[in-house]
């Protein structure tokens, strides 16, 4: 697994307090992760200051599952 | 009971009247405190009677760029923002048919809009955190009205809408967003009145008298309290009956 996926995963563990192995690629934040609309706005700042990049709002209401952070924070950073 | 020692207030206009005594207050319960206004000569004079636990962060509150560092600011002075007071206001009174744009522009833009950008600010440590207290000073005019001050009256109707959607949003993480609204108080405000305007208000205050900044400052006190966790997008009027809302 890449380092930006090593790094995005321990965000979602330390934040939303879930197994290590729940955040699979397809996981969904809300559906699988038990996230709620607050949570999916502190990972996004979370993520932003881990990594040094501004991810717009209509470009956060993409982000849904564990791949796609790891996807987006890949090609922005 | 309202203890704060360890906990980090941010108080705007703290030059003032009521500011200074909120200050005074929650740094006597043994806050650390930053004051914050635009008059620099009483922020120091108050800093040095509270002396230590208090630091003096200038800020012009109609300025978008000054108010967007004075959290960061406040952050760097004390570690964190815990509590965020906000009670900067100005006044530009006259009634609708001749109050120019920029009469009411400056007054929302210090009173509403400073205080939006400040929540805002002051949200993400506090999220960290996961506690928070907000207290937005609003007034009783923000629920009666009051001719001449359609600008500010708006203003502070404001800041109770926006305080409590931001309750709402946020409550689940331990922050809590409550209003405190001042009916008459004894402050340079409202030493601007005449005898005969006075009068006219006092007529309508049951209580008969006006109140004193220390009676607003405790209400502050204990909605930025542990023991207040469980109030969120309230309102405390403290009005001597003037308006039982």
């Amino acid at each position: 697994m890449s380092d930006i996926a090593d790094r995005v995963k321990k965000i979602v563990v330390e934040h939303l307090g879930v197994e290590e192995d729940k955040v699979t690629e397809t996981a969904s934040f809300i559906d699988d992760l038990g996230a709620d609309s607050l949570d999916t706005v502190e990972l996004v700042m979370a993520f932003e200051e881990e990594f040094g990049i501004e991810i717009p709002d209509d470009a956060a209401e993409t982000i849904q599952t564990f791949g796609d952070a790891v996807k987006f924070i890949t090609e922005a950073a | 009971m309202f203890d704060l020692t360890g906990k980090t207030a941010l108080v705007t206009g703290a030059s003032g009247g009521i500011g200074a005594e909120i200050a005074r207050v929650l740094h006597g319960a043994g806050a650390r405190v930053a004051l914050s206004g635009t008059r620099l000569e009483p922020l120091e004079a108050l800093a040095a009677e509270l002396g230590e636990r208090a630091h003096v962060l200038a800020c012009n509150l109609s300025d978008a760029g000054e108010v967007e560092g004075l959290v960061k600011r406040a952050v760097e002075a004390m570690g964190s923002v815990d509590v965020l007071v906000n009670n900067a206001g100005i006044t530009r009174d006259g009634l609708m048919m001749r109050m120019s744009d920029d009469d009411w522009q400056s007054v929302v833009d210090v009173n509403l809009t400073a205080t939006f950008r400040l929540c805002r600010a002051a949200l993400r440590g506090m999220m960290k955190a996961r506690w928070g207290r907000i207290v937005n000073i609003s007034s009783v005019v923000g629920t009666t009205g009051n001719a001449g001050q359609v600008n500010y009256a708006a203003s502070k109707a404001g800041m109770v809408g926006m305080s409590k959607s931001l309750a709402a949003e946020v409550a689940s993480r331990g922050l809590t967003v409550n209003c405190v609204a001042p009916g008459f108080i004894e402050t340079a405000m409202t030493e601007k009145l005449t005898e005969a305007q006075r009068g006219a208000i006092l007529g309508g205050v049951p209580a008969g008298r006006m109140g004193t900044p220390a009676e607003i400052a405790a209400a502050v006190l204990y909605l930025a309290s542990p023991e207040a966790g469980y109030v969120t997008g309230a309102v405390l009027h403290v009005n001597g009956g003037m308006a039982m809302i």
